[in-house]
């Protein structure tokens, strides 16, 4: 475990050097945007618009760096060639997989938490305050963080056996599959096909529940979400993260690297 | 440890080629050998021979199609054991965002070493290959000679048992090999077991207790370099130096560099040749019995693989 925590601790100091972090900057400047022109053309429901933007924005930038920095995880240190110097040393291949997991995840978390710093600046430019139940933003975000966990499980896995032009379809593939399993899950019942609803119910289950993730709405009105939720969705994410990294080390431990 | 440093038996590696006719192509074929402890072995072969998938093998980097390869005694699959080996790969390229330093310091943090003893290894280290005053730059900004040296040195970082390295003079320049020659010779003295692979053969020839020759896949041949090489005589050459205008006959046949003469007889012709000479007035410089090198055996090997190959393709046709 310990060297899992080596290589994550490396991922995130490539992550830093390759100024991925640079992304805050965008962010910054959107979030100042918004905060002078909101103002202007939404009267009355400023605080849910900065909100909603907000939120997006940190959905988006993490979705797009977890998938296009997740699919290059494992691909790239084989096209370079610098995992032949690292597995010579003692570590497992799991370890290895753990921690790229780990790194990527813990720059996701760090570019999050600054993006959540920037949205709280934002809301109290134009609240004049931050307010108790703004912590529905906070838990928002949590939820967009175990999205990003995993995002980044399904990149890795698809890292580990295709190339970085088909994991990034594959996982952008699942991830918008995902956003619209409830819809999937119901294409059966509105057909009334009896097959093709057993095979669309399957499926829905079978494909990240992306849709129980997204309180962005229920988070701008201030709505409390529900402490059942938060515990179910960090369930599901911990679940599936464990058996896509599990599916990810089956598929590794046997690879040749040529 | 009393039985052998590397033991590898029956070891094959096959690859498939092609994704719907799926075609197999053997890059390894039944090798077995052993690497004794303290021995410096030399792994020789054309590129494409199978020397650096014999390497991987070792590594748990490829999975072999058949046999078995133990290092120190525990199988290769044994990804602990990696504790006591060093590794370096062909070309090696390694994290480019990182210094040297960090680099070596982010490998020793995997053989647990403490923050002291790290930068004291790691220094020690970069002073060995040369790299001390380039600790600080980073690695993509190294030429492919710097990153072989810096291979060398994280391969060796953690002091292993068995040095594997893969073509370890790839790249380097006439300073770089003789430092890299010189920490091969002070493992053996220090009585670690080194495998390394190359097609530079008088490399092999001056630091190998044994080599290996692999061909095609298969191994050809494995003993001392003298032994691999023979003893046996391909005549005399004679060196010598001729004042006058020269008689005809053996002169005429000698090849003249610069003011002296070379040339090659039998060894039944060596007395009657000087002979002639001494009475051609030819000072005697030097006579030299002309033995096979391992270039030699080399490439000799490699006319028969290429002989084989084209018969194969007639017999084909």
């Amino acid at each position: 475990m310990k060297r899992a925590g080596i290589v994550a601790w490396n991922t995130f100091r490539e992550a830093v050097r390759d100024r991925v972090l640079y992304n805050l900057v965008f962010f910054a400047l959107l979030m100042i945007a918004a905060a002078l022109l909101v103002g202007q053309i939404s009267i009355g429901i400023e605080e849910i618009v900065i909100v909603t933007l907000g939120l997006s924005a940190i959905s988006l930038i993490g979705i797009l760096m977890a998938v296009f920095i997740g699919v290059g995880l494992v691909s790239k240190e084989m096209e370079k060639r610098t995992l032949y110097a690292l597995l010579a040393k003692p570590v497992r291949r799991w370890e290895f997989l753990l921690g790229k997991f780990a790194g990527l995840f813990l720059t996701l978390a760090v570019n999050t938490a600054a993006m959540a710093a920037g949205l709280a600046g934002a809301m109290w430019l134009v609240q004049g305050s931050l307010k108790a139940e703004d912590a529905a933003v906070l838990v928002a975000v949590y939820f967009i963080l175990l999205k990003l966990a995993i995002v980044v499980s399904l990149a890795l896995l698809f890292s580990c056996f295709t190339t970085p032009l088909l994991s990034t379809l594959f996982t952008a593939g699942l991830y918008v599959a995902g956003v619209f399993a409830p819809e999937i899950r119901a294409i059966g019942k509105v057909t009334g096909n009896a097959a093709l609803d057993a095979v669309a119910m399957v499926f829905s289950y079978l494909l990240p529940n992306f849709d129980n993730f997204n309180v962005i709405a229920a988070a701008a009105h201030r709505r409390a979400i529900p402490g059942m939720l938060v515990a179910q969705n960090t369930l599901y994410a911990a679940v599936y993260c464990a058996i896509a990294l599990a599916g990810a080390t089956m598929i590794f431990s046997r690879r040749n690297l040529k | 440890m009393s039985g052998p440093a590397i033991e590898i038996e029956g070891l094959t590696k096959d690859y498939t080629t092609g994704f719907w006719l799926a075609k197999k192509k053997r890059s390894l074929d039944n090798l077995t050998m052993q690497v004794e402890p303290g021995e410096v072995f030399g792994f020789l072969g054309p590129n494409g021979a199978g020397k650096t998938t014999t390497i991987k093998l070792l590594m748990g980097l490829i999975f072999p199609s058949a046999g078995t390869a133990r290092i120190l005694g525990r199988p290769v699959s044994d990804v602990g054991m990696h504790n006591e080996i060093g590794y370096l790969p062909e070309q090696p390229y390694f994290y480019d965002y990182l210094t040297a330093r960090e680099l070596l310091d982010y490998f020793a943090r995997f053989h647990g070493y403490g923050a002291a003893e790290r930068r004291e290894r790691v220094e020690r280290m970069l002073k060995k290959v040369g790299l001390e005053t380039a600790g600080k730059i980073q690695l993509r900004k190294y030429s492919k000679g710097m990153l072989q040296r810096v291979g060398v040195a994280q391969a060796v970082l953690h002091d292993p048992q068995v040095v594997i390295l893969d073509e370890p003079m790839s790249g380097l320049d006439p300073l770089g090999r003789r430092e890299v020659r010189d920490i091969i010779l002070e493992l053996k003295k220090a009585g670690r077991t080194v495998l390394f692979s190359t097609h530079i053969l008088s490399d092999a020839e001056m630091l190998c207790d044994r080599v290996g020759v692999i061909a095609g896949g298969k191994l050809r041949g494995v003993g001392s370099p003298e032994e691999i090489v023979g003893v046996q005589s391909h005549g005399m050459e004679i060196l010598f130096e001729l004042s006058g205008a020269g008689a005809g006959g053996i002169v005429e046949k000698a090849v003249r560099i610069g003011g002296r003469y070379r040339i090659a007889v039998e060894e039944g012709e060596l007395y009657g040749a000087m002979e002639q000479l001494r009475a051609a007035g030819a000072k005697v410089l030097s006579v030299t019995r002309v033995r096979q090198t391992l270039e030699d055996y080399f490439l000799g090997l490699m006319g028969a693989e290429q002989a084989r190959a084209s018969a194969v393709e007639v017999g084909e046709k």
